[in-house]
């Protein structure tokens, strides 16, 4: 789960990790309230989507009074933003965070990520903030400390020291970046995270160290014990398909083709989206309905799947290894009937009882296509397509 | 021979909830040995003709079980699993899907000091067919025969399982190693296993999208491997920056594409089907002697 900036450094500033302050806006004039309160020279105004290049799509601006404020706000709130990230739709900007200006004397980066590879927990820091660090990466590797956690010993105060000086920060910052990165360890793990970067990490002329920008990543599966989280948590962000599925429990992801696809798995549903595309059409989503598949959950996902107006035919794929075919068969035509499926409907039935199933979809009134074999599926799929514009 | 299970086994269930039970009882109708059952506060009764014990220490003193399934929600599952390599076993499956990734990473930091091995989580489970079965595989699709099989998913493993036995071709174990970030077994433990056993002539091995498992086995495959391999990845057509239904599927960062992990199995020797209904056929490229 992602969450939006303002919300980030909120959890930031519990954990004693050291933000510029700021007040959220939804209007102009709540914009304009905000930077007189702050009563800082300058301030920013910041567009609160869930996207990085922010700054580059206009999303960002620096005002000199609580006036500029407010007309930097009208002119951000109510903006489709687009940046790299957003992909060429955008993102309409609902809310602005306003923020007191720092003077900056060095931009550097830090992050706490899972890293996958030595299955520990890896602090990253680099003396190029502002740059995106797989740029870095590529670039200029050496440039890139890394200090590998043991997640049952925990962040140790030398492996801050080495990174702080690393970075060339005198034996003060030292100290105020132990505490920083000692508190964004603890947040980190308390509450989590899959990723904690903080981008760019700035120094400021009188040698404090802040967090400018912040992107924290969560990680579903623990959101059941971090309630706080979970409360940032902003439907309107989402792809409404996406968190639409997610409340059916069910996993989905929007693509741009034409074939609608629901499968039980997650490896079998990527391996549908890629049996489609060799046959030469184009998924229309990934659908993962998980194990147990009955009337309610196909009604479900064809009513999701349907409102992708783009797609001109579904393909069920479904292996019953525990699961019965004859009653997944069931739920299929009950399902197609209830929404009064009007598109072709290829469906592969593979596994237990797979024969029955079979029966059950050819004796019912819908012109089902019936396929045996996975590839028979995916070119079936795509003549339905073919036959159907 | 086979790996990991075999006929000997004795197993373990901890977490007899439903779905616990339903595969237990799958798993006695296939003829492998469920010795026990581990509920807390259930101890003393039986369920369905398995004693069940408060603890793994409890049924391992009383029952001699060398391995342990899980089927424990994701709360506990973490604790679950240390609580099998506390009571000494030597292979911990661990079924259970949504575990959060810190829990795991440090139970997996914690297995290193533990003789157990574990597979999973969030994986189907191990089949050695006709002998024993942990887990959730549809295990009457399986045959004994010559191929490993091993597999980051549930669904597609039973499928290139099927497509072995569609023509012909039986298989030594099939092993679901899961679809989280952080597992127990990875693919180079699993082509370890297969390697070393006398009895798995070849290997069919699926990927997916994300990290970096598939290049690491393709350089294990290179420097190791005298048996062939066939492989498939799946999500050769996901979006980067989404994750596609497991936890760990997903591009991130330019990293963990389908088209990174095919060029190295190639550059590696392994044959890599183009297509999904391509796995068995791959393999009986890649390993013609077992065609049927």
């Amino acid at each position: 789960m992602n969450v939006h900036e303002y919300q980030a450094k909120e959890l930031l500033r519990r954990y004693g990790v050291a933000v510029p302050e700021g007040q959220l806006a939804t209007t102009p004039a709540e914009a304009e309230a905000a930077a007189r309160a702050l009563g800082s020279d300058v301030v920013v105004v910041k567009a609160q989507v869930h996207a990085g290049g922010r700054g580059k799509g206009g999303g960002i601006k620096l005002a000199k009074s609580a006036a500029e404020a407010k007309q930097a706000a009208s002119e951000i709130l109510g903006m489709t933003l687009v940046t790299h990230q957003t992909g060429p739709e955008g993102k309409l900007v609902r809310s602005v965070y306003v923020e007191a200006g720092s003077a900056i004397a060095r931009e550097l980066y830090l992050a706490v990520v899972l890293d996958r590879a030595t299955e520990k927990l890896a602090v990253i820091a680099s003396t190029e903030g502002g740059m995106e660090i797989e740029e870095v990466a590529a670039k200029t590797p050496e440039k890139i400390l890394t200090e590998s956690v043991d997640p049952n010993h925990g962040l140790q105060s030398f492996q801050a020291r080495k990174l702080g000086f690393g970075l060339g920060l005198d034996a003060e910052q030292v100290k105020r970046f132990d505490a920083f990165l000692a508190g964004l360890y603890r947040l980190f793990v308390e509450k989590d995270c899959s990723l904690a970067e903080i981008n760019p990490l700035v120094v400021s002329e009188d040698g404090e160290i802040l967090a400018l920008d912040c992107k924290l990543n969560f990680d579903d599966s623990a959101l059941y014990r971090n309630a706080d989280v979970r409360e940032f948590y902003d439907p309107e962000e989402e792809d409404a398909r996406e968190s639409a599925a997610k409340e059916l429990d069910l996993a989905y992801v929007g693509l741009n083709g034409s074939i609608g696809c629901m499968v039980n798995g997650a490896g079998l549903a990527m391996a549908t989206l890629d049996m489609i595309t060799v046959c030469g059409g184009s998924p229309a989503n990934f659908l993962d309905c998980g194990g147990g598949v009955d009337k309610d959950k196909v009604t479900a996902a064809f009513k999701l799947i349907l409102q992708d107006e783009n797609v001109k035919a579904i393909l069920v794929n479904i292996f019953g290894g525990i699961v019965r075919c004859d009653l997944i068969a069931e739920g299929v035509v009950a399902g197609a009937e209830e929404v009064g499926l009007a598109v072709p409907l290829v469906v592969r039935l593979q596994g237990t009882n797979a024969e029955e199933g079979r029966k059950i979809l050819a004796e019912s009134d819908l012109s089902i296509v019936a396929a045996e074999t996975l590839r028979e599926a995916g070119e079936k799929a795509v003549s339905a397509v073919g036959s159907a514009s | 021979m086979s790996i990991l299970a075999d006929k000997n086994t004795r197993l373990l269930v901890q977490g007899m909830g439903r779905m616990g039970q339903f595969h237990a009882g799958l798993s006695v109708e296939y003829g492998t040995q469920v010795v026990g059952g581990v509920h807390p506060g259930r101890g003393g009764s039986a369920i369905d003709g398995i004693p069940i014990f408060d603890t793994v220490a409890g049924a391992v003193a009383e029952t001699g079980a060398d391995a342990s399934v899980i089927f424990v929600p994701p709360p506990g599952a973490a604790d679950a699993i240390l609580e099998a390599a506390d009571a000494g076993l030597s292979l911990a499956v661990c079924i259970t899907e949504g575990i959060p990734a810190l829990d795991m990473l440090r139970a997996k930091a914690a297995l290193a000091d533990t003789g157990m091995r574990l597979v999973g989580p969030n994986c189907p489970g191990v089949v050695t067919p006709e002998q024993c079965r942990i887990g959730i595989m549809p295990a009457q699709i399986t045959r004994p025969g010559p191929v490993g099989v091993v597999s980051r998913s549930g669904t597609l493993t039973y499928e290139a399982v099927d497509q072995l036995s569609r023509l012909g071709i039986g298989q030594s174990t099939c092993l679901g190693i899961g679809g989280d970030p952080v597992i127990g077994t990875n693919f180079i433990d699993a082509l370890e296993l297969f390697e070393a056993d006398p009895d798995t002539k070849a290997v069919v091995m699926i990927g997916e999208i994300g990290g970096s498992a598939e290049e690491e086995a393709a350089e294990f495959v290179k420097a190791k491997m005298s048996k062939p391999v066939a492989a498939f990845i799946a999500g050769q057509n996901a979006p980067p920056g989404k994750r596609m239904g497991h936890a760990g599927a997903i591009i991130a960062g330019g990293k963990g594409r389908a088209s990174d992990k095919i060029a190295a199995l190639e550059a590696a020797g392994v044959a890599v089907a183009s297509s999904p209904a391509e796995i068995g056929s791959t393999l009986v490229e890649a390993a013609p002697e077992l065609g049927a």
